[in-house]
């Protein structure tokens, strides 16, 4: 890249709801903007040009069949700069509540048992993080991408600075936007143990945080497990609060 | 013309998730034709096993960033079915609107950033936004606006969180529902624009008759709720949808087929418009008038008329139900509490057709079981008679007008490859 070129920027998809990509295309205002700092090269969900031809690489969705860790591996070598885009590429996400059954019966429950030996479509192997195959440069967290984020970091990244990474839990959040403490209110949230930069959104729309930007670094797990029960949950409920975003350990090589 | 063609579109761009093309013509006749879905399947029906009840819209939501209120609205409705909840007028209200958000942003979404570029002979809206500015960005202002709405009700559009069963857990102020009231009212000239020139655009005229499935509603254009219908007269008692809609595996896709007792139907805005014209507002009875759109309509690229004739109504209707909202005073309401448990449905029209949730659900609140019938699915056999029937008409054209035609079909259904590969079981667990 030049110095006086725009730096072209790819956007790939693996196993997701593609929400991360649309979470993009949803910068309705800053979009034409945008657009005049980089050129975007590759976005199948939005344009039919396609190119090989990249420096930075936004990746969704988690890694669930073979073919794809090919494809990454491809991406990887090209781009300069990887970053994992939301939730199923940063952690695994919902993807990886299926990877507790074996991949045999979770293929026959759903086509049949005909269909699940020999159609190659339904391939399937535990799903996983984007950096269990790759190196990863840098993460985007969220189920899916907070929009304010995602603005903040492509300014970082074309200023040629580094990209700052929320290390504060869901309840920093929480405090800045005024909520009440959801076990205040009688629910049960994953907030202390959970990476922030959400805004807490979750709580102030009403409900409580689903754990879905994984954990926040060195979280007290053990200690929260105890909050939880000692605010009425089972050890089998709390163990599938945290299995929700957390089936593939948040991030953990799986 | 006797001719020889062999044609692999890989991973069709402009549609949501990863589909092919691959069309083998030998001596003028069609040996090969199929729409293959690569799209990783997912395996909802696993994930859902065993959760409580008030997670399942929360994950089923997941199933697809572009239609997520449409999944958690047909889950809160079989949650609901299941467990016998009623939710109060300002919640179903607050539903309604969120809904029509979401079918604005999905049909502008489409309208605009994947097909009129096609229309305007460019690859995406980047070059759009300097051949034809003004669309452009009458798209993304449309396009914001029907993200706030969802935004307003629902904390996001993509996967929205207030939206719970029992009913909205989020309620929005007086002043932002008037702001958006305001909003839509302006709206309507981007509307007009854009069907100005979708009329002048001339969308291919090719037609075959088929079965449209749709909901139909007594008292409205049915978006959130109705009961099934069928255009060749026949009524879908809803608990017994799955045997009037057979899936079947086949072996080219990770999306199962569907059909109806009679074969090949299509499902989404065209069908709508076809089975439920009567009901539209009066905007939207009006572009219909413009769009010179002779019903029945068979043509499958009209379904991007009968997309933007839902942009009309979903505004008016959006309008018509935040007036109701500012009427009633909205207020912070307790959920609705569940009275019991067992077998739920719910059915509503996603932006892209029918689609259909089905839970287990114990006496502890665990789901035990589900079903989720996914509109693309329901397409995909339609999109496949079409292309059958479409591709002999372009065959003494070039082989690259030929694909971008045949890519122009299959992007006019605006499939959700991410959704129908979603994936969900149609045996319960015993």
């Amino acid at each position: 890249m030049g110095p006086q070129e725009k730096p072209r920027v790819a956007f790939f998809s693996f196993t997701c709801c593609e929400g991360c990509q649309l979470m993009v295309l949803s910068c309705e205002k800053e979009l034409p903007d945008i657009l005049k700092h980089i050129k975007i090269v590759n976005f199948r969900e939005a344009m039919s040009e396609k190119s090989d031809d990249y420096d930075i690489a936004f990746v969704e969705g988690s890694i669930s069949r073979r073919d794809e860790i090919k494809k990454l591996k491809k991406v990887r070598k090209q781009a300069r700069v990887v970053v994992a885009l939301g939730t199923c590429s940063s952690t695994g996400g919902l993807n990886c509540l299926k990877n507790r059954y074996p991949m045999e019966e979770v293929k026959e429950a759903v086509y049949g048992k005909r269909a699940a030996l020999s159609y190659k479509p339904i391939d399937t192997i535990p799903a996983r993080p984007i950096d269990a195959v790759v190196e990863v440069d840098y993460y985007l967290h969220g189920c899916p991408i907070s929009k304010k984020e995602f603005l903040s970091f492509l300014t970082a990244l074309l200023m040629g600075k580094k990209p700052d990474t929320v290390n504060h839990p869901v309840c920093v959040d929480c405090k800045m936007a005024g909520n009440i403490c959801v076990f205040e209110k009688g629910g049960h949230c994953l907030g202390p143990v959970t990476r922030g930069g959400c805004d807490a959104i979750c709580v102030t729309y009403g409900t409580w945080c689903w754990g879905c930007r994984g954990p926040v670094d060195n979280p007290n797990i053990d200690s929260h497990r105890e909050t939880l029960e000692r605010y009425g949950l089972t050890a089998e409920d709390v163990a599938k609060k945290f299995a929700l975003y957390g089936e593939c350990g948040g991030g953990r090589k799986c | 013309m006797k001719r020889d063609l062999n044609i692999k579109i890989r991973e069709i761009t402009r549609v949501e998730g990863h589909g092919n093309i691959v069309i083998d013509v030998k001596k003028g006749e069609i040996k090969d034709l199929k729409l293959e879905i690569i799209e990783s399947p997912r395996f909802f029906e696993m994930m859902l096993r065993g959760r409580r009840y008030d997670e399942a819209q929360h994950i089923m939501a997941r199933i697809c960033g572009i239609c997520a209120v449409s999944h958690t609205s047909a889950s809160l409705r079989a949650i609901e079915d299941a467990m016998d909840i009623r939710i109060s007028r300002q919640a179903a209200l607050l539903r309604k609107l969120a809904f029509d958000g979401e079918m604005l942003q999905s049909h502008i979404l489409h309208i605009f950033f994947l097909v009129l570029p096609d229309l305007a002979g460019v690859g995406s809206i980047v070059p759009l936004l300097a051949s034809h500015p003004e669309m452009a960005r009458t798209g993304l202002e449309l396009k914001r606006l029907a993200n706030e709405i969802c935004e307003t009700v629902g904390g996001r559009h993509i996967h929205p969180i207030s939206l719970f069963p029992g009913g909205v857990v989020f309620t929005p102020k007086p002043a932002d529902l008037k702001k958006l009231r305001g909003e839509l009212e302006a709206s309507f000239t981007g509307l007009e624009a854009a069907l100005e020139f979708l009329v002048n655009a001339k969308l291919p005229d090719f037609s075959l008759e088929r079965e449209f499935i749709s909901l139909k509603s007594k008292g409205e254009y049915a978006f959130y709720s109705g009961e099934p219908v069928s255009s060749l007269g026949k009524e879908i008692d809803p608990g017994c949808f799955t045997e009037e809609i057979k899936e079947y595996v086949v072996e080219h896709s990770s999306a199962k087929h569907a059909r109806s007792s009679k074969g090949t139907y299509m499902v989404g805005a065209l069908a709508r418009v076809n089975n439920n014209r009567r009901q539209l507002g009066p905007r939207a009875k009006g572009a219909l008038r413009a769009s010179g759109m002779k019903l029945p309509c068979y043509n499958p690229f009209m379904n991007n008329m009968a997309q933007l004739i839902e942009c009309f109504h979903a505004a008016e209707e959006a309008i018509g139900l935040i007036d109701e909202l500012l009427d009633l005073g909205p207020k912070t309401e307790p959920l609705a509490k569940p009275k019991g448990h067992g077998r739920g449905v719910g059915i509503v029209e996603a932006p892209r057709g029918t689609l259909y949730h089905e839970y287990e659900i114990n006496k502890e609140g665990i789901i035990e079981g589900s079903v989720c019938i996914i509109p693309t699915a329901q397409n995909l056999r339609s999109i496949e008679d079409d292309l059958r029937a479409f591709v002999p008409m372009l065959l003494d054209r070039p082989k690259a007008e030929i694909a971008r035609g045949v890519e122009t079909l299959v992007r006019a259904y605006d499939p959700c490859i991410s959704c129908s590969a979603h994936i969900m079981d149609v045996s319960f667990m015993e």
